[in-house]
């Protein structure tokens, strides 16, 4: 008997967000343990839920997953988003570890100083616009197709889609000179259950805000700057 | 017809490291090309062979692959290291996953300033001791078997052996309370494969001399 997965993170969206994303477009509903105090995080280490100490965390088929890309790997294997072969999955991985990097400069912004975050502004848009996004135009051009990978949705549209939209959010032309990922991302949005999770309503998160970082910081007792990466 | 396997790096550990262990672990001849200057990667950039602009690069199959969890997650998969289900394989990628954390830092460690070295290396240590390793210690105590998954040699038994090993160059007895993880560490290197990867003159590389790293991060960052 399944359940449905249940999610332990901050209300915002951090490394849970590609999580939230692949459920999403995988048409599973799930629930959400939004962490607000320190009291409720000491209570996961406690009832030693959390592997590592550490979220995002999820409860799924009688498992406490925690690390993003097991989680990750774990949703899109059990629900046909991973290709249909080790190549195919090897493509994916290729992508989805390009996209994951894209992402983790904008998910550490919020929490870098006021100094670092124009710095940081500045190389997200750069990265996205001469090395992630030429890369991934390059793969559609290539072979024409609507997807990625293996003419088939899979988990790969789905986080590039993301990625896109979050540097979108940093400077809201940054497709303007990628003609193909346009018409991508016009494609996908326009997926039954994609259009639905970019309704308002849905489980999506918010661009990050001061609340949020006050309450990661609280519930972690994460009180330093992060250092922009090299 | 794949040929033998090719990988492209600097002469070091870097992100290439854990790929060398995994292939020495599945018993995979690998070739290597070492680039030493920034000019040879900045080529090897503008050849078009890096999805990313990035290495590691590894020449397998038909395949230039770049991102160092695709590779070892292909690797993984096609001998047989990545558990027999979707249940064994969703318990070594937390494994795993936790491992190159740990790894992460270990790795970044020398390119800090010479002042805050010291106190970087008690906080490594601290993760090791007080998060990382008390959760093997208690998957191989709870299931009392000889491998973290399944009954079965897998890829998070290496990269966790890999993770140990650097650790205790960091610190000598950094298992001193970890006893499960003790004897752990002396089955997996004795494993054939893994024995002939810890001897002399293999393929492993040692860690990097403080006085080559101001060299090395010239190579990727200019």
């Amino acid at each position: 008997m399944a359940g449905k997965p249940k999610l332990y993170y901050f209300d915002g969206r951090g490394k849970m967000e590609s999580v939230r994303w692949l459920l999403a477009a995988a048409g599973v509903e799930f629930e959400e343990e939004l962490l607000e105090t320190r009291e409720q995080y000491e209570k996961l280490l406690q009832d030693g839920a959390l592997m590592f100490q550490q979220v995002p965390m999820v409860e799924i088929d009688g498992m406490k997953l925690v690390q993003t890309r097991a989680i990750l790997n774990y949703l899109a294997a059990t629900h046909n988003l991973y290709g249909r072969d080790l190549k195919e999955r090897a493509l994916i991985d290729m992508y989805v570890e390009g996209t994951t990097d894209l992402m983790q400069l904008i998910l550490m912004f919020p929490f870098l100083s006021a100094e670092d975050k124009e710095k940081q502004h500045a190389l997200i848009v750069q990265k996205a616009t001469n090395r992630y996004f030429p890369a991934y135009e390059k793969v559609l051009r290539d072979h024409g197709q609507d997807y990625l990978v293996g003419n088939q949705f899979s988990w790969a549209d789905i986080h590039l889609f993301e990625a896109i939209l979050m540097v979108e959010e940093k400077k809201c032309d940054v497709l303007s000179e990628f003609p193909q990922l346009q018409m991508f991302k016009a494609r996908i949005s326009n997926m039954p259950r994609i259009k639905k999770f970019l309704e308002p309503g849905s489980q999506r998160k918010p661009i990050p805000d001061d609340k949020y970082v006050e309450t990661v910081r609280r519930v972690l007792q994460m009180y330093y700057n992060v250092k922009a990466s090299v | 017809m794949s040929g033998k396997v090719k990988l492209h790096y600097f002469n070091g550990r870097g992100r290439m490291e854990t790929i060398r262990w995994l292939l020495a672990g599945a018993g995979v001849e690998f070739e290597e090309y070492f680039f030493e200057t920034r000019e040879e990667l900045i080529k090897l950039q503008q050849s078009g062979v890096l999805l990313f602009q990035q290495v590691p690069l590894v020449e397998i199959d038909g395949m230039k692959m770049v991102q160092t969890r695709a590779i070892l997650n292909y690797i993984a998969a096609k001998h047989n290291l990545y558990g027999k289900d979707l249940k064994e394989r969703v318990l070594i990628d937390m494994y795993v996953e936790a491992t190159m954390d740990l790894n992460d830092l270990i790795m970044r460690h020398p390119m800090q300033p010479p002042e805050g070295r010291e106190k970087n290396l008690a906080l490594i240590v601290d993760k090791a001791t007080n998060r990382y390793f008390p959760a093997y210690e208690k998957v191989l105590k709870d299931h009392g078997q000889d491998y973290l998954v399944g009954n079965q040699f897998s890829r998070a038994d290496v990269q966790v052996l890999e993770t140990i090993l650097m650790m205790e160059e960091m610190k000598p007895d950094i298992l001193a309370k970890f006893p499960l993880l003790q004897g752990f560490k002396a089955r997996i290197s004795n494993i054939p494969t893994i024995k002939k990867f810890l001897q002399p003159g293999s393929q492993r590389k040692s860690k990097i001399e403080e006085k080559m790293v101001p060299q090395v991060m010239k190579i990727f960052y200019g």
